[in-house]
């Protein structure tokens, strides 16, 4: 076989318009045999666009593709799988109460619906398919049981079961713990090198550099550049046209002025607490924040950490222990008691938890003073005001949206997480707890959203950042706190703190030295 | 081999005069199919039309007869309408509406015939919203308590309420039985005192009867409350994130609770009109063969959940409503009109759908695969 030069897949000036938004423009980018190839792209950059378009679930408007060589014309999902293209979603598409083996079968033609279906070689095909690319699943277990990365496996295999030569992953890692990513990564390349190819979707640089062949940068729609560039620093610039050191550097700046602190506004004392499914989640966890500074929390997610920022925003109950905020202590379980204090709290389900969908910017922005005058004459409340402040809070924290009245639900990602902070900034906070801040966001507005953090700090107030990001957290903290199974390991100063022993601690290495 | 499909986009942008035009498209569907069911029945759908048109609205007292189906109507859709806004599915409008039509038909005999007018309409009208009200609480309570389906539960408590009117007169000698007279052979309830008798307002032409026009004082109450005070704000929150509203310092099973409460009351206020203004008298059967409460439901979705909307639709289907009992007959069954309201019902829905989605045609669409996700 010769044909080793005819691209796996290839598009060609895709074209592809929506009502007021033209969602890929010009777009070309081929995918070699045997290669990982990353899509690499800001939010709202046209990755999930071009995506859909390549599994055939939308057809471009202009432009065409071609599969090994040949043009192809995908009518439907279906013709596309046909075609060896499978796609790995972002959000699966798994029946929770079928078992891995019906899932996979499912829709393959010799499925559990269709009458005649034989389990035993389809579990047999899965274990076979699992072992060769090192997917460990249980083919019986059924889908409710199995955990994200678990199920994630599950919709590989199932790709691969159809024999799919083209495998396309929509921000696959999004959902992982980084110890899963790197995992992924590794399955990844043994895929390509088995002959397959690999289309990566994804915004995280650091992932981009280290697993794929070449990367092809989409900028607002458009396929900028096609590159086997591996610096994340240039593919950073590439994805966003301009230079991202600048933050960093000035939240290096806070690091050298730590010395200046205030008085402790957030002091929490041996706080026990059990999680949802009733095991101990916290287990004796004390921290203090001052004024002026950023405490940062570090740890591989499920350590503890959800559940001790629900506690200090009253979603969640603790079991013992206290919390004081400026000297008063909190109540238990009381969601408003902590507003009423001045603790601000930007969850990390923004969407679930931060915002009401449905309602405008401004009255989000509202969501937590309607019931005090200027915006309550109790016991009504006055839009003309909710309406005012939103306009002041989207100008002062640059919120990009037609207007005020814009439900928050058409927002991107950063947009969202600007509202957020706006609405938990305006009410003169004493403590703010954030939780996985740039989880999601495209570097453009990681860069605001961290400027936005040193402000807040800047401006007096104690800031609890908590997240599995560790660049994240080192790049802002004064303080660096490790927090592993429930407990908070160690504490250290900015100054102090060296990656490595921080990594350690995260993984529950208690002495380095040994 | 390609087969052309019709598949669902969901819109990304909606116009302004939308929301207007789909309950007004689905009525007018509504009409459209109901002029084949007409025509396969061998009626002439026009002339049918044009004879609800002119018995609903346009002939001599007309109008009246109208308002007066329109009443319990109106406070079944305003019963549905708050309930649904805060996601609060209380099917339960029928059996609200019949207990409060047992608390306000009892305290009417209770306070009796020498008891002041004003009295007693006003006592009824409390009595009725408490009866409602508690038959509402009851779902409410259960949902924010142990999370149970309140759909499922308001819905039994209908036939709960259902039997209690019917032991209250048939099975028993109730305070609300007759026991003498004709009462004493066949069983039926006391007449109320014709000073509790709830007044009409005559403006010649048209007498518009009192719980029409509390009805309407109320919707105008309900749409201040929701768009314009603070529980109105909390309520909003809750309908739509019942977890944002928890952060953001709402009680939300609370609000639940009092939501359900008020959406019961507003249906028992409705039983309490229904027997003040027209009945006079606990009747379990009428009051089970016109099952306002579910009708309710129709009223409050093709409104919209919107309380000022509520009047008018209201008005609608009663006229509707009116229309049928005058056109009954030999060569008119009495079900088309029930057919016609469930079309409207099916339209609207069906319309909700074409507000949020816009069709497009495509290619052989293998069913459900191509309904797209907005990334």
């Amino acid at each position: 076989m010769e044909a080793v030069t005819a691209p796996a897949v290839a598009a060609f000036h895709v074209t592809k318009k929506f009502p007021g938004v033209i969602a890929n423009e010009d777009v070309t980018f081929d995918v070699r045999v045997g290669e990982v190839h990353a899509l690499l792209g800001e939010n709202g950059a046209g990755k999930t666009t071009l995506s859909n378009i390549l599994t055939g679930l939308y057809r471009p408007d202009d432009g065409w593709m071609e599969v090994a060589g040949v043009p192809v014309d995908f009518q439907s999902p279906r013709d596309a799988i046909a075609a060896g293209i499978g796609m790995v979603h972002q959000h699966f598409r798994l029946i929770p109460t079928f078992s891995v083996a019906e899932n996979i079968a499912l829709g393959t033609g010799h499925d559990p619906v269709g009458g005649r279906f034989d389990l035993k070689k389809v579990e047999e095909r899965v274990v076979e398919i699992s072992e060769s690319f090192d997917l460990p699943v249980d083919p019986r277990a059924k889908i409710w049981q199995l955990s994200v990365g678990e199920q994630q496996r599950v919709e590989i295999i199932k790709v691969l079961y159809r024999d799919a030569r083209v495998l396309i992953f929509d921000e696959p890692t999004a959902v992982l713990s980084p110890l899963e990513s790197e995992r992924l990564g590794v399955t990844l390349q043994t895929m390509a090198r088995s002959g397959r190819s690999i289309v990566f979707i994804s915004h995280k640089l650091g992932e981009v550099a280290s697993i794929a062949d070449r990367v092809t940068v989409l900028r607002h729609g458009r396929s900028f550049e096609t590159t086997s560039e591996n610096d994340v620093s240039a593919l950073a610039s590439l994805m966003i046209g301009r230079d991202v050191e600048s933050v960093k550097r000035s939240a290096g700046a806070i690091v050298d002025s730590s010395s200046r602190l205030g008085p402790v506004v957030l002091e929490i004392n041996d706080l026990h607490a059990v999680g949802d499914r009733g095991l101990k989640a916290l287990e004796g966890v004390s921290l203090d924040v001052c004024a002026g500074e950023i405490l940062g929390v570090a740890g591989v997610a499920g350590n503890g950490q959800r559940e001790l920022v629900e506690i200090l925003a009253g979603l969640r109950r603790a079991g013992s222990g206290s919390i004081c905020v400026d000297g008063e202590s909190l109540e238990n379980g009381s969601t408003r008691h902590p507003i009423r204090l001045g603790v601000s709290y930007v969850p990390q389900d923004r969407m679930g938890t931060g915002l009401a969908p449905d309602l405008t910017i401004a009255e989000n922005m509202a969501l937590k003073n309607f019931r005090r005058p200027p915006v309550a004459r109790p016991p009504f409340i006055r839009q003309s005001v909710i309406d005012a402040q939103g306009r002041d809070l989207m100008e002062q924290f640059d919120v990009r949206a037609p207007s005020e009245t814009t439900p928050t639900r058409r927002l991107s990602g950063g947009n969202v997480q600007k509202v957020l902070l706006a609405r938990e900034m305006s009410g003169d906070p004493k403590v703010l707890v954030i939780a996985s801040p740039s989880q999601g966001l495209d570097v453009g507005a990681v860069a605001t959203v961290h400027q936005l953090l040193i402000d807040a700090a800047e401006s007096g107030v104690g800031v609890l950042l908590v997240s599995e990001d560790l660049d994240e957290v080192l790049a802002l903290s004064n303080r660096i706190a490790v927090m592993y199974e429930g407990r908070i390991l160690d504490t250290f100063d900015r100054a102090e703190a060296d990656a490595q022993r921080i990594g350690m601690l995260m993984g529950g290495q208690l002495d380095v030295s040994a | 081999m390609s087969r052309f499909g019709l598949r669902l986009e969901p819109r990304s942008n909606l116009p302004k005069w939308l929301p207007w035009a789909v309950p007004v498209g689905s009525f007018l569907a509504a009409l459209l199919v109901g002029a084949i069911v007409l025509f396969a029945t061998g009626q002439n759908a026009l002339s049918v039309y044009g004879r609800i048109l002119d018995r609903a609205f346009l002939s001599e007292g007309a109008f009246t007869g109208t308002l007066i189906s329109a009443t319990p109507l109106l406070f079944t859709g305003l019963c549905a309408a708050v309930a649904f806004r805060i996601g609060f599915f209380n099917i339960g409008g029928e059996g609200q509406f019949v207990m409060g039509a047992i608390f306000g038909s009892g305290i009417a005999l209770k306070l009796g015939a020498d008891a002041p007018g004003i009295l007693s309409v006003a006592a009824m009208v409390i009595f009725g919203a408490v009866g409602g009200g508690l038959w509402g609480l009851i779902p409410g309570i259960l949902k924010a308590r142990f999370k149970t389906n309140e759909i499922i539960t308001s819905l039994m408590l209908n036939y709960v309420a259902a039997v209690i009117a019917t032991y209250l007169i048939f099975d028993s000698n109730s305070f609300w039985r007759e026991l003498t007279g004709s009462g004493a052979v066949f069983p039926k309830g006391k007449i109320l005192p014709v000073g509790s008798w709830w007044p009409n307002l005559d403006f010649g032409s048209i007498i518009v009867p009192f719980g029409f026009v509390l009805g309407m004082v109320i919707a105008g109450w309900l749409y201040v409350l929701q768009r314009k005070t603070r529980f109105g704000f909390e309520m909003r929150v809750v309908g739509g994130a019942p977890t944002t509203a928890r952060y953001a310092g709402m009680k939300p099973t609370r609000i639940v609770v009092a939501v359900a409460a008020l959406s019961g009351a507003l249906a028992g206020i409705g039983g309490a009109a229904d027997i003040g203004n027209f009945r006079h008298v606990l009747d379990p059967k009428g009051l089970q063969q016109s099952g306002f409460g579910y009708a309710g439901i129709v009223v409050a979705a093709l409104a919209r959940l919107n309380p000022v909307a509520v009047v008018f639709v209201a008005v609608l289907l009663g006229g509707i409503t009116n229309a049928g009992y005058a056109l009954r007959g030999p060569d008119f069954p009495a079900g088309l009109v029930g057919v016609l309201q469930g079309l409207i019902l099916f339209c609207t829905l069906g319309g909700e759908v074409l507000a949020r989605y816009r069709i497009t045609r495509s290619v052989r669409t293998p069913a459900g695969v191509n309904i797209l996700e907005a990334s």
